[in-house]
C-alpha cells in the first residue's frame, strides 16, 4: 500500500515537473510546479516527514506559489507572449545536460549505492513515537541549531527589507 | 519490502527532479520560469534529505526547515529583481539581459 503511494506520488512530481518545464504559458507552469510541491509533501509524509510535509504546503504551495503567480499576472505574462523555449542547439544541450545529470548520478548511485545502512529500519521511529512529530523537529531545533534559526530570522527580515527597496518605485 | 528500499527510490527520484531542473533552466528564456526551475532544484534536494534523515536521524529534517526559510527568502528578493528588471527592458526575456557579458 505504501509503495502504491509512493509510486503514484513520484509520478505525478515527475510528470508535473516535465510539465512545468515545456507549457509556454506561465500561469500554467506555475500550476503544475504546484503540484509538484503537493506530490513532494505526500513522499515526505510517507518518508516520516510530517512537519516538513505540512511546511512544504503552507510555505511553498501556499506563499512562494503565489508570490510568483502575483508576478506574474502583475507583469501580465500571460498566454499572449511567443514562446521563451530555446530552439535548436539550445533544446539539444538543455536535453543532454540534463540526461547527462542522470548518468552521472546513476553512477555514484551503482559506485557506492549501500551507503552506511541505508537498507536498515528507519531511525525516527521510536523518537516520532517518544515526542510527536512537531516536537522530534522543534527540540533540536531550540537547542543545537538556536543561533543558526536566529541568524535565519535575521535573514528574512534583510530579505523583506531588500525586496521592498528593490521593487521600489523610483521618483522620476 | 524493507523500509531502505523507499530511501533508494526517494534519492533516485531526487536526481531525477534535480536533472528535470537543469534541463528547465537551459531551456527556458523566461526569468520567471528559469526561478521556478531552482526552486524544483531545492525541492529535489529537500527530498533527498528527508529521505537520508531516516536513516541519519532527525537532523535532515531540521536542514530541510532552514532550506525552506532560505528559498523563501530568496523568492522574495528574486522576484523583486525581476520586478525592477522588467521596469526598464519591459520584458523578462533572459538574451536581453546582456549588458555584463561583455
Amino acid at each position: 500500500m505504501i509503495e502504491f503511494f509512493f509510486f503514484l506520488f513520484a509520478a505525478m512530481a515527475v510528470l508535473s515537473a516535465i510539465f512545468m518545464v515545456t507549457q509556454v504559458n506561465p500561469v500554467a507552469s506555475v500550476l503544475y510546479l504546484v503540484v509538484t510541491f503537493f506530490s513532494l509533501s505526500g513522499l515526505f509524509v510517507i518518508l516520516d516527514a510530517h512537519f516538513i510535509a505540512a511546511v512544504q504546503i503552507i510555505v511553498y504551495a501556499g506563499a512562494i506559489m503565489v508570490l510568483f503567480l502575483f508576478v506574474i499576472m502583475l507583469l501580465n505574462l500571460g498566454s499572449t507572449q511567443p514562446s521563451d523555449i530555446r530552439r535548436g542547439l539550445g533544446r539539444v544541450l538543455a536535453g543532454s545536460v540534463a540526461v547527462a545529470l542522470v548518468a552521472i548520478f546513476a553512477r555514484l548511485f551503482m559506485a557506492d549505492g549501500d551507503v552506511d545502512g541505508l537498507g536498515g529500519p528507519s531511525a525516527l521511529d521510536s523518537l516520532l513515537e517518544s515526542s510527536g512529530a512537531v516536537a522530534a523537529v522543534a527540540e533540536p531545533l531550540f537547542t543545537r541549531y538556536l543561533v543558526a534559526f536566529e541568524v535565519t530570522s535575521i535573514l528574512l527580515v534583510v530579505a523583506i527589507v531588500g525586496a521592498v527597496v528593490l521593487a521600489r518605485k523610483r521618483a522620476p | 519490502m524493507s523500509e531502505g528500499y523507499l530511501v533508494d527510490l526517494a534519492l533516485v527520484l531526487s536526481a531525477v527532479l534535480f536533472a528535470i531542473g537543469v534541463g528547465g533552466v537551459l531551456l527556458r528564456r523566461n526569468a520567471i520560469i528559469v526561478f521556478m526551475c531552482v526552486e524544483l532544484m531545492l525541492n529535489a534536494v529537500n527530498l533527498s534529505f528527508v529521505a537520508f534523515s531516516r536513516v541519519h536521524g532527525i537532523d535532515g529534517q531540521i536542514v530541510v526547515f532552514f532550506v525552506i526559510s532560505v528559498a523563501a527568502a530568496e523568492a522574495a528578493v528574486g522576484l523583486a529583481l525581476i520586478l525592477a528588471i522588467f521596469r526598464h527592458y519591459q520584458s523578462v526575456d533572459l538574451e536581453l539581459f546582456r549588458r555584463l557579458r561583455w
